[in-house]
């Protein structure tokens, strides 16, 4: 079978895949949320956290319980590195501190579902953090960005309340009845498919050809279950999900990207479920999935067309890419991985072509929306989605209405300054990043000479890395060296702002949404649920972006790519 | 409800319906743009480069900043030409989007003008006890009684507390015909600045002066009242962060730029920002606000507030009263159905006979019928010698005529079958079923009955029926396309409510409304969502026309109603809600229209200027040059240029409003999705490329 063909087939076993699954997840996920019932070891948790799981929040009420979750998380987390030197052997397997610049990149990093790692995993965490540190974040900082998407779906289904629900039972039902199960079956099919799940420590090996290589266990496979689950993407190695230990075969790597993608999508049906119009639900589905379909399209092409001699005789660009994945299965992780929040690679993003790698870059700079980090990306998406109902809202003579809300000034203000907020975030530190003395020194490739369009690619690793962090992404371009205090610093600012800011937007949308009274649907009424709209909210996308990013893509990878 | 005499009816008869889109002659027409207003309003268009002023378009005061800065460096450096034709086009670029604003004001100012020759100072006559002062009419004070008399001006706003007076409204309304204005009931009022030509009123002023009803006019259509709208904010909003990011976009690229060993001029960022920031919408923004307004003006609305103008393109529920607005206002007679035995012709015969006598204008209608439908000449009262009138009246409700031995009659339905009985005559067996059938179908039976040498016998029923204007069902019908739904509010029963609303095609009817009835309906619409629209003229409407979003009081009607109400019809022509509503619809339409365009320019732009910046340093980015043009520094300027002229070129679609149409949502953002969004993309692609080859034409540059 000729790779494009073994590629076109992965892609298809996937989109149906997820297809089966779209309706029973996002109607449970719909029950999970709306349901009336606590389950006894919610209660149990309820009443340790002295919680009330009934009691309904206005907006500043639910963002505070965020906030205050989620500073508790990122002290432990921080605390949990900084004495890891003092740790028995057998939970910290010997490693020592961290250093508080890496260890608070790091814990900004899991608090945020970024998972951006400046470390190696195997050289730097032992069981304790890994498992009782980041393994858990894994789990809630997901659950945080899926409350929220609810919340703002809350907003949109209320009427005259500025209610949006409880965020503790939210947070806890998130966790417990859609995460932990998920993850647990997600975990039995990667074990029996020979991902590894133990305590063991480190061990050394003896290679082939002489010398000795130090391997380590771990509780591997349920951790790399929610990585790709609630679009984490912080492997437990630094090879990711390229390492055998973490992804074993092709079929795992196509598990691994349906486990990715599965929440994300299927939560449009979860929302439109919730308010009461299933056809909504699909519209967003479809932006997302064009979008999807569109970029892992032209990655497949630019990865197995790329020219050059070489590659012509390896079948496509092949570099940094496993054999046991090839260039299809690796393509569409790429894109699966940087269109949502996940981070997790199976490949060395910096090898692929200039234009596959501007591919990934620019699918982390839609806002991680199509279909998005879990939560996150429904949020970022109707936000878009209110943008695009606004200015062709206008172009059918009313004022712009989505799913029965009025989108006045307030609302409008509040979309603005969201998305203003990550490009402020990527641009500005990239831009302090170039002009300042050392930081440029990080990049590896450097720029020798700017003709041949490697000093575009020293560029294109910077932007990367801001961008990764700024939108909870997490993968790296690598070629970088971002262990310093600086990108230590500045992504993890990056990473903190880029997840929480838009919070802040996103519940004040919500509550201001929940106050208003819904329009009635009339013949004047622009059709969100159609194919037309949806084209639109594809095309407002593609155009907002790429105007934003165009000067800076054309520095990094269209004048590599193009060279 | 008002009754009106015959007598005054005539000159407040609602205007004869203009068929939809056309222009009244003599009236400044829906938009057309005279391209020497451009000259004319030059000045102001340099005044306001004023950064005070300017700061309120966050766009265009961007591109005013960016413009002194270039003007910083070309001064640095005068030689080169690059620098001051940025510089130049720059500030062209400034002054195109003032010069739109001036020319949208420009067309209120020439109305203002006008008014204010109304507005001389006059002497009002003001009663105090039993005599009467002259003091200057801007010190009246709210509740002093004045009197007019023929030729006086009215000083001020108020009521008519006694007496009736013909009043010329022409310096307000542009209509010559004068109007009655009298005591008590709905037609009380009386507009400050309007002139009586006959009688004497006292008149109550009801206003402070200043607030006059025309002060606040001049200040409408000068735009010094101009608020921005809830809409406008908000797109102002959006303009505003699209301006942080391009700003962010291009502010950032210079330490990106400078790591690629091709750091650009200060005066190339200052174009590139200026190309992306959204100058089309920025800069047309208020004129397209102001030319809205203007257009209410045009047709003889006057609109309290831009917001209601905007809520006009939400209405979902449009409340119509039937008399005036769907029907011509009376019954007419509509067909002639004789009993059995009978002839059409004769009954029409009879009919009109009998109805010689009768002034009303119902019976005025049979002898306008029999004389188009029979062909029967109208005969005069003196042509029959010896004949004997029997003039209509409420008490005997029939009309008729005795002559040559024969007695003919019509009236109501019981009337004419006790004259019948009573002289012993033949009541046609079917003469009940058709006057049913005529009642059922929500129309009014009369019967026409004769005594000669056969005996009294009924000849035939006259079907008179409120006569639904020409051309309500389609418009009806277009409003449902609009998503707008209508009721008819009529006094009528419920049967005829229903007969002439199916005729109509409304969508729903409100029979024997009372001013609760129509408050209640308005209430229980609003409690759904939806937007209600009305229109009215009485003391009791004003209730209700505070309480729709968009009430619209007619200019005859009574202060309390005009004060209830957010607009003003001074034609008093029910009928013009659903063009308020479609020039409330214009507007935002043109606003996204044009904001899609705008966007949709960057694209071409950046395939101009990127090359332009980088192609040095990164030859492979040439490629992104698809226009291929002539150097990278024509292809800035020719981007620069066409970001200006784009402005000039869309003053007119500004002004005028994008092309509307009533249709359904989905085609007209299909619609409009083409030609703006699309067209947006691909225009400024032409556009850029026949600039670049002018200049490029150019000796020195090229």
């Amino acid at each position: 079978m000729s790779p494009v063909l073994s590629g076109v087939l992965q892609l298809t076993a996937l989109v149906a895949a997820l297809v089966l699954v779209y309706r029973p997840l996002g109607d449970y996920m719909a029950r999970v949320y709306s349901s009336e019932k606590h389950l006894r070891v919610e209660k149990l948790i309820y009443r340790s956290i002295g919680a009330n799981p009934n009691a309904e929040m206005r907006w500043p009420a639910y963002l505070r319980g965020i906030l205050a979750f989620s500073a508790a998380s990122l002290l432990f987390l921080y605390l949990l590195q900084r004495i890891q030197g003092i740790l028995p052997h057998s939970l910290s397997l010997g490693f020592t501190a961290i250093s508080p610049d890496q260890a608070f990149n790091t814990a900004a990093s899991f608090v945020a579902n970024t998972n951006w790692q400046s470390y190696s995993g195997e050289q730097a965490m032992g069981h304790a953090v890994q498992t009782l540190g980041l393994a858990v974040q894994n789990f809630v900082s997901a659950a945080v960005g899926m409350a929220v998407a609810v919340a703002l779906v809350r907003g949109f289904a209320r009427a005259r309340t500025g209610e949006l629900g409880n965020f503790w039972s939210d947070l806890v039902r998130g966790t417990i009845r859609i995460l932990i199960p998920i993850s647990v079956i997600g975990a039995v099919v990667l074990v029996a498919c020979g991902a590894i799940q133990n305590f063991a420590g480190i061990h050394d090996i003896g290679q082939l050809a002489g010398g000795t290589q130090q391997v380590n266990g771990g509780a591997v496979a349920s951790q790399e279950a929610i990585k790709e689950l609630g679009t984490n993407g912080g492997g437990y190695f630094n090879a990711n999900s390229a390492h055998p230990f973490e992804n074993p075969n092709a079929f795992t790597n196509l598990f691994e990207i349906f486990l990715i993608l599965v929440i994300p999508f299927s939560l449009t049906r979860t929302f439109g479920k919730l308010v009461g119009n299933v056809k909504q639900g699909y519209a967003i589905l479809a932006a997302m999935g064009v979008i999807w379909l569109g970029f892992t399209a032209l990655m497949m092409w630019t990865e197995f067309h790329h020219g050059g001699a070489a590659l012509q005789a390896a079948g496509g660009a092949l570099e940094g890419k496993e054999q046991r994945f090839g260039i299809g299965g690796t393509s569409i992780f790429a894109t699966s991985t940087t269109l949502t929040s996940t981070g997790a690679v199976d490949g060395f993003h910096s090898s692929f072509t200039g234009f596959g790698g501007g591919i990934a870059l620019l699918g982390m700079m839609l806002g991680e929306i199509a279909p998005g980090g879990v939560g996150s990306g429904l949020y970022g998406m109707l936000v878009m989605a209110i943008i695009a109902v606004f200015i062709a809202g206008l172009m059918v003579g009313r004022t712009p209405e989505y799913l029965g809300k009025k989108i006045g000034t307030r609302e409008i203000k509040l979309a603005a300054c969201y998305i203003l907020i990550t490009p402020t975030l990527v641009l500005g530190f990239t831009a302090v990043s170039m002009v300042m003395a050392t930081p440029p020194h990080s990049i590896l490739n450097v720029a020798g000479n700017s003709v041949d369009g490697s000093g575009a690619h020293g560029f294109s690793e910077v932007l990367y890395a801001f961008t990764s962090g700024a939108n909870n992404n997490g993968s790296a371009m690598a070629g970088l060296n971002a262990n310093t205090q600086w990108y230590n610093t500045t992504i993890g600012l990056a990473m903190l702002l880029g997840r929480f800011l838009p919070m802040v937007f996103v519940l004040a949308l919500a509550g201001s949404l929940a106050e208003q009274k819904p329009v009635p649907e009339t013949a004047g009424t622009l059709r969100t649920e159609k194919p037309l709209f949806a084209g639109l909210l594809v095309g407002a996308i593609l155009i907002i972006t790429g105007l934003t990013y165009f000067p800076a893509l054309a520095l990094g990878p269209m004048a590599e790519g193009l060279s | 409800m008002s009754t009106t005499t015959p007598v005054r009816t005539a000159p407040e008869e609602p205007k004869d319906e203009r068929p939809h889109g056309s222009e009244e002659p003599g009236r400044v027409s829906g938009g057309l743009f005279d391209p020497a207003q451009l000259v004319k309003s030059l000045p102001d268009a340099f005044r306001k480069l004023d950064p005070r002023v300017m700061v309120k378009s966050p766009v265009m005061f961007v591109v005013e900043v960016g413009s002194v800065v270039t003007t910083g460096l070309a001064l640095k450096d005068p030689g080169a030409w690059f620098g001051w034709a940025i510089t130049i086009w720059l500030w062209l670029t400034v002054i195109f989007a003032n010069l739109a604003e001036a020319v949208a004001e420009g067309r209120g100012k020439a109305q203002a003008d006008t008014l204010r020759k109304a507005k001389t100072d006059t002497v009002a006559r003001r009663l105090n006890g039993g005599t009467e002062e002259s003091v200057p009419g801007t010190e009246l004070r709210v509740g002093d009684l004045v009197v007019c008399e023929a030729g006086d001006i009215i000083p001020g706003d108020g009521d008519v507390v006694e007496g009736v007076a013909s009043v010329d409204e022409s310096a307000i309304t542009g209509e010559s015909a004068p109007v009655i204005r009298e005591s008590g009931g709905d037609r009380s009022a009386v507009t400050g600045g309007t002139k009586v030509l006959s009688d004497r009123i006292v008149i109550k002023i009801m206003t402070k002066p200043g607030e006059t009803f025309i002060d606040r006019m001049i200040n409408l259509v000068e735009g010094a009242a101009r608020q921005k709208t809830p809409n406008e904010i908000a797109l102002n909003i959006l303009l505003a962060s699209l301006t942080i990011v391009f700003l962010l976009a291009v502010v950032t690229l210079q330490p990106f730029a400078i790591y690629a060993h091709a750091e650009q001029s200060m005066i190339v960022l200052a174009a590139l920002v200026v190309c992306l920031i959204p100058t089309t919408i920025g800069a047309l923004l208020s004129a397209i606000g102001i030319a809205g307004m203007d257009r209410l003006v045009q047709r003889n609305v006057l609109a309290m507030s831009g917001r209601a103008v905007e809520a006009a393109g939400d209405i979902s529920t449009l409340l119509l009263d039937k008399t005036g607005t769907i029907t011509y206002g009376n019954r007419q007679a509509a067909e002639f159905v004789p009993v059995k035995g009978t002839m059409a012709a004769e009954v029409a015969d009879a009919a009109q006979l009998s109805s010689l006598a009768d002034e009303t204008p119902e019976g005025r209608s049979i002898v306008v019928l029999a004389k188009e439908k029979y062909g029967l000449r109208e005969r005069h009262e003196g042509e029959l010698v010896g004949a004997e009138w029997i003039p209509f009246t409420a008490q005997t409700r029939m009309s008729g005529v005795d002559v040559d031995g024969r007695k003919v009659r019509k009236g109501a339905t019981g009337s004419v079958l006790t004259w019948v009985t009573e002289r012993g005559g033949r009541i046609a067996e079917d003469a009940t079923k058709l006057t049913d059938d005529i009642s059922q179908a929500g129309g009014t039976p009369l019967l026409v009955a004769v005594e000669d040498e056969k005996g009294a016998r009924v000849l035939g029923v006259i079907h008179l029926k409120d006569v639904v204007k020409e051309g309500m069902r389609e418009r009806f019908d277009e409003l449902r396309r609009m998503g707008i739904k209508t009721v008819m509010i009529t006094g009528d029963n419920p049967l005829t409510a229903k007969a002439i609303a199916e005729e109509a095609g409304v969508d729903d009817f409100l029979a024997e409304a009372t001013p609760e009835d129509k408050m209640a309906l308005i209430k229980r619409e609003q409690a759904g969502g939806k937007l209600v629209a009305m229109t009215g003229d009485g003391t009791n409407d004003a209730p209700a026309l505070a309480q729709a979003d968009v009430g619209v009081a007619m200019n005859t009607g009574t202060s309390a109603a005009k004060e209830a109400g957010n607009m003003v019809d001074l034609d008093s022509n029910p009928t013009k809600l659903i063009e308020i509503v479609e020039i409330g619809k214009q507007l935002l339409i043109t606003r996204g229209a044009l904001t899609t365009f705008s966007i949709a320019n960057d694209v071409a732009k950046y395939f101009a200027i990127i090359p332009a910046m980088f192609a040095v340093a990164y030859p492979g980015l040439d490629k992104l040059n698809i226009m291929s043009l002539h150097s990278p520094q024509t292809a800035i300027l020719s981007a620069v240029i066409f970001n200006a002229l784009v402005i000039v070129a869309l003053v007119p679609l500004a002004l005028k409003g994008v092309r509307y149409r009533p249709m359904s949502a989905d085609s007209m953002l299909r619609r409009n999705l083409t030609v703006y969004g699309l067209g947006g993309l691909v225009a400024p692609f032409i556009g850029i490329k026949i600039i670049d080859l002018l200049i490029s034409l150019i000796p020195g540059i090229g």
